[in-house]
């Protein structure tokens, strides 16, 4: 990086700042890696104008609203997906035979969600993600089980936090047929983890409410787990 | 949300604002006492109240109407685990109770942050007959038959917020906590499911995820699970796509979607406990 592309971030922040649009939604760059920490800057009204930004154009682009919601919603698929496959694949040591059942059949729900957007999206798809689970030790209940759990907490608050973004009836209604069965893995991997833990306060509020994440934090959250690079450039968040 | 954010916000437009919402300032200062049972993310819903008064203006029919909708379900829910907490010897044992206790304060927190949006619009408390009539007669002496009726409660209450999900795109506040709701019946779903399971019987295979239809057990709830074995997703056949060492199962297909309910439907299966 250079110093005027330093210098046009700060140039963007002090434009962001001054501006009355804090209730618009904004869409956000995102320079996403395996090691590298995210920057999402926000960029009101983000458009083909603010394309000279080097590293704007890099990496898999989610395109722009419903599209780019759905997009997002696929690559977290993915993760889930390769994550319950691997798991699958090489079990943990001491797994019962009511933990695989119930892990195999998370992993087909993922699949089928995977499938779902991939056939949804069909040529505006973004490609298959490349991930890194070098974090986790899959011969580990604790490391499986902790990972699952923070997946799908995760994922939960993703889909609560991308509703408000969705424009189309339809795909909210799709959204909500997902997220409640991504809570009911989460409450189950919690339950594995430690009875009675399905909607600890750790992600439920004193209203009763259910955290919800941007998809600008969703995609820091998941970063480290995703080896390809994302642009998120028009994707709504907030 | 940042209250002071919004505030400002509307100050650019309507430099009247602090007098039109109350000429003492007191509008503002009541929102901070509220306390810890409405903390800060209860504040943008406690707004709609407050934008009422200043500008005269009402929230939409149509979102009062979906707020009053889920408010009923909260009010049976909350009530019926307090009967059932209240039930001596009916839950047996202290982890069960933990459990159900979780699931009850929910409730009630949804009851109160409903009653807190509405405020004046809310509607009462309706009188609720748990037995449904008859059909569940023992559900406060057995159970089996108080866990059963919680499935179907917890499994309502999840199709009942997804359906009505699409009547609140104009409010994305409203829309957002609806979803937090919604994700918390789902939780409250799953972690039954794994407590009908564990008591065998009739229950012995139940997943915490709904496999085709009424997959419970209790052919009284048949009604709740209209539809909900449903496989296929926007057009989309779900069992035509690949999973691993073949096409993806039914039982796949049903289990990774949960389908909603219309509100007629739910009303339908509620009133079965409503009396008045």
């Amino acid at each position: 990086m250079n110093d005027q592309y330093l210098k046009e971030k700060e140039d963007l922040y002090s434009t962001e700042n001054s501006t009355t649009t804090a209730l618009k939604r904004r869409s956000f760059l995102k320079y996403a890696g395996a090691s590298m920490a995210v920057t999402a800057l926000a960029v009101a009204g983000c458009s083909k104008d603010d394309n000279d930004f080097p590293g704007m154009d890099e990496g898999v682009y989610l395109g722009k609203g419903d599209i780019a919601i759905l997009n997002y919603a696929y690559a977290l698929e993915q993760l889930e997906a390769a994550f319950y496959t691997k798991v699958a694949e090489t079990p943990y040591s001491g797994i019962s035979e009511l933990e695989k059942a119930l892990l195999t059949d998370i992993r087909d729900h993922e699949i089928a969600h995977r499938e779902f957007f991939k056939a949804a999206l069909q040529t505006s798809a973004i490609p298959n993600l490349e991930v890194d689970f070098s974090s986790i030790n899959f011969g580990s209940r604790d490391s499986v089980l902790a990972t699952a759990k923070a997946f799908e907490d995760l994922g939960v608050s993703a889909y609560n936090g991308a509703g408000q973004l969705i424009e189309k009836g339809e795909y909210l209604l799709l959204a909500g047929k997902i997220v409640s069965v991504e809570a009911r893995h989460a409450a189950l991997v919690r339950d594995l983890i430690q009875n009675g833990s399905f909607a600890g306060s750790d992600v439920i509020d004193m209203n009763g409410l259910e955290k919800s994440l941007s998809p600008s934090k969703v995609l820091t959250a998941a970063a480290p787990f995703i080896k390809t690079k994302i642009n998120a450039r028009d994707l709504p968040t907030y | 949300m940042n209250l002071f954010e919004i505030i400002k916000n509307i100050e650019q437009v309507d430099a009247e604002i602090h007098e039109r919402l109350n000429p003492r300032r007191a509008a503002i200062k009541a929102l901070s006492s509220f306390g810890a049972k409405v903390t800060l993310a209860a504040i943008p819903l406690a707004m709609g109240g407050l934008f009422k008064k200043a500008y005269g203006q009402t929230i939409p029919q149509k979102i009062i109407d979906v707020l009053n909708f889920a408010l009923t379900l909260e009010y049976l829910e909350a009530e019926f685990y307090t009967k059932g907490l209240a039930a001596g010897g009916l839950i047996p044992n202290a982890t069960a109770q933990g459990a159900i206790t979780v699931i009850k304060e929910h409730e009630d927190q949804h009851v109160a942050f409903l009653k807190t949006a509405l405020g004046s619009a809310a509607v009462g408390k309706p009188t609720f007959d748990f037995t449904a009539g008859g059909a569940f007669s023992d559900v406060f002496t057995n159970y089996d038959t108080f866990l059963a009726v919680a499935n179907a409660f917890e499994d309502t209450g999840v199709r009942a917020y997804k359906g009505q999900a699409g009547e609140l795109m104009e409010n994305d506040d409203i829309l957002r906590y609806a979803l937090n709701i919604h994700s918390v019946e789902a939780r409250h779903a799953s972690h039954i499911r794994q407590m009908r399971r564990a008591r065998g019987g009739a229950a012995a295979n139940l997943k915490p995820w709904i496999t085709g239809a009424n997959d419970t057990g209790v052919g009284a709830v048949d009604h709740v699970y209209a539809g909900e074995d449903n496989k296929v997703q926007a057009g989309a056949d779900i069992t035509s796509l690949n999973g691993i060492g073949g096409k993806l199962s039914v039982n796949a297909a049903t289990e990774a979607f949960d389908e909603a309910l219309s509100k007629e439907a739910v009303l339908q299966i509620a009133g079965l406990f409503i009396v008045n």
